[in-house]
């Protein structure tokens, strides 16, 4: 079991060296010469000289990249253009907002989807199952840029109850989380569904009833501790769409968190501010991955014998 | 029940498709401004009303379906040639090369979402262009899993051996004895990854990445209507309304062809 753990976790850095070095490349395909792209073209030739040297461009690839990757393992993701801030400050100081959004959102979609995959998994075929279905195809055609201003139409601009957009209290949380739970629930809904209606037709199910268990018992200590695994694997998968839809929920109710940083930083063309925050993003994914990998091994008898 | 939703879905795509490639035929004038009828209210002459600088909505909205089925056709095509190589490469190369080509595709699915394409586009610019390439830049990767897979599974059949024992080239054996074997699944998967380009390009366009003014996308409409939610909310539903239709009816459509192929678990929707 430890060798089993040890290799995810091998694999896990090596698919997180691999997306800093994208990330790395993201600098040089911008078009033409980056540092020409982010001073604009009436900086002068000093200035740019400075910015290169500065930013370490003049350097060959290997090298930068080399450098970029020591930065990194020191937390160090260089400098912001504009307000030469460290760029980890920067990030650090949005990122609980984000964390907030998202965790929010994760107990609302969790909180729906449950209870309804489970019922629509006792009666297939039955009202439940329809309504999950049909919300589960509708969830995920909805986007949240889509939904977002709907809810923000209905509850903020008609109905008055909850304030449009910001960060400052409370309330204005309701919106953006509800938007990116609701995107989250319906495929965990379907999830939830399939899980619990495969193992409801496993033979240990057919068996535990033969020997006169409850159904209640057989339910809650048979079939949904097994379906269990497989939710837990799509929830770590989810979240990653879920990190994504953050960035455009952010930007939809004005959400003051690392979504919103990145885009501000794509507008001022800081490359420094857009690859430290889309590497956090994309960093924390991999990591969540990996913990729920870890904990299926834990978890699942099977798993951790094979 | 499920072949009238089905007829209904196909129906309405078609629709969308005739007013992507047929509504510069018609006599519509996306850009054509009107400021006496600025922030019109829907009227019967003009059934979505008018937006910030009075120009018709319903024009704007047909003519942004030409954008997105574009766009989400050509997303799909490229990421489908780029893809489908990539996974026939590593599964019929097998040994070192697949292990790397399957590191490249675990590396580039550990973008979450959205965000690799948001940062594609970024960097490389606003267009409808690069629009294209951020959105195949991160679509390829299903087609690579699935491709993979799907041709591992069937390149040890006996029909693909015999063929290999007497001399067919590369060529014929992958064209004649196992892509014909893999498309279904392929083809499930390109209708997600459909409806999946055509939201993202909407997302692009909605964040000011994709495209852009006076060009009309239901996703930089979207954006326009949640600026003046205030003043004119009648500007919201109908971008919305069009792409939930033509991304509702791809889903339920790739579903329907997953149930009739009785494939598993070809990918999940992920954005």
């Amino acid at each position: 079991m430890l060798n089993a753990l040890l290799l995810r976790i091998g694999l896990a850095l090596g698919v997180a060296l691999g997306v800093a070095t994208l990330v790395f490349l993201l600098l040089h395909l911008a078009p033409g010469d980056p540092v020409e792209a982010m001073l604009g073209e009436s900086a002068s030739a000093a200035d740019r000289a400075a910015l290169r040297t500065a930013m370490g461009l003049d350097a060959p690839l290997p090298t930068q990249w080399l450098g970029y990757v020591r930065g990194l393992l020191h937390g160090d993701l260089g400098l912001a253009l504009g307000s030469q801030h460290p760029v980890s400050a920067l990030i650090l100081a949005r990122l609980p907002q984000t964390a907030l959004l998202a965790v929010s959102a994760l107990v609302l979609a969790l909180a729906l989807a449950l209870p309804l995959g489970l019922r629509a998994a006792l009666r297939p075929g039955g009202g439940w199952d329809r309504v999950t279905s049909a919300l589960a195809v509708l969830g995920m055609s909805l986007p949240s840029f889509v939904l977002g201003p709907l809810l923000m139409m209905a509850f903020a601009v008609w109905l008055g109850w909850l304030p449009v957009s910001g960060s400052d209290e409370a309330a204005t949380l309701v919106l953006p989380a509800l938007t990116l739970g609701l995107a989250l629930a319906a495929p965990l809904a379907r999830m939830v569904r399939v899980a619990v209606g495969e193992t409801l037709r496993e033979p240990f199910i057919v068996a535990a009833h033969a020997r006169g268990l409850s159904g209640q018992r057989v339910l809650w200590r048979h079939a949904l501790r097994n379906a269990a695994l497989p939710v837990l694997t799509l929830v770590g998968m989810q979240l990653g769409a879920l990190l994504g839809g953050a960035v455009v929920t952010e930007m939809v109710f004005g959400w003051a968190g690392i979504g919103q940083l990145v885009l501000e930083a794509i507008q001022r063309r800081d490359y420094p501010l857009v690859q430290g925050c889309v590497l956090t993003i994309s960093l924390s994914y991999v990591a969540i991955n990996l913990l729920t990998d870890v904990l299926y091994q834990v978890a699942d008898p099977r798993v951790r014998a094979a | 029940m499920k072949r009238a939703l089905r007829g209904g879905c196909i129906a309405v795509l078609l629709v969308w498709l005739a007013c992507a490639l047929g509504g510069r035929l018609l006599p519509l004038q996306p850009d054509a401004i009107d400021l006496t009828q600025v922030f019109a209210p829907p009227s019967a002459a003009d059934w979505l009303g008018r937006d910030e600088l009075g120009r018709s909505l319903a024009a704007r909205v047909i003519s942004g379906a030409g954008v997105s089925c574009g766009v989400g056709l050509a997303v799909t095509l490229v990421a489908l040639l780029v893809g489908v190589s990539v996974g026939l490469a590593a599964a019929l190369a097998g040994g070192l090369v697949d292990l790397l080509l399957t590191r490249l595709i675990d590396i580039f699915m550990a973008f979450p979402g959205i965000l690799l394409a948001i940062a594609l586009a970024g960097v490389l610019g606003p267009g409808l262009d690069n629009v294209v390439w951020a959105l195949a830049a991160v679509s390829w990767v299903g087609f690579a899993r699935l491709a993979r897979a799907q041709t591992y599974a069937v390149k040890s059949r006996d029909h693909v051996l015999a063929a290999r024992a007497l001399g067919s080239g590369r060529a014929v054996l992958i064209g004649r004895h196992i892509l014909p074997l893999i498309v279904a699944p392929l083809v499930v998967e390109a209708s997600f990854v459909l409806a999946g380009a055509v939201v993202a390009e909407a997302g692009l366009s909605f964040l000011g990445l994709g495209v852009q003014a006076p060009a009309a996308s239901w996703g930089n409409m979207i954006r326009q209507a949640m600026q003046f939610l205030l003043v004119a909310p009648h500007m919201l539903p109908g971008p919305c309304l069009a792409l939930m239709s033509l991304v509702v009816c791809a889903n339920v459509l790739g579903d329907g062809l997953r149930e009739r192929w009785q494939l598993q678990g070809s990918q999940e929707n992920k954005r």
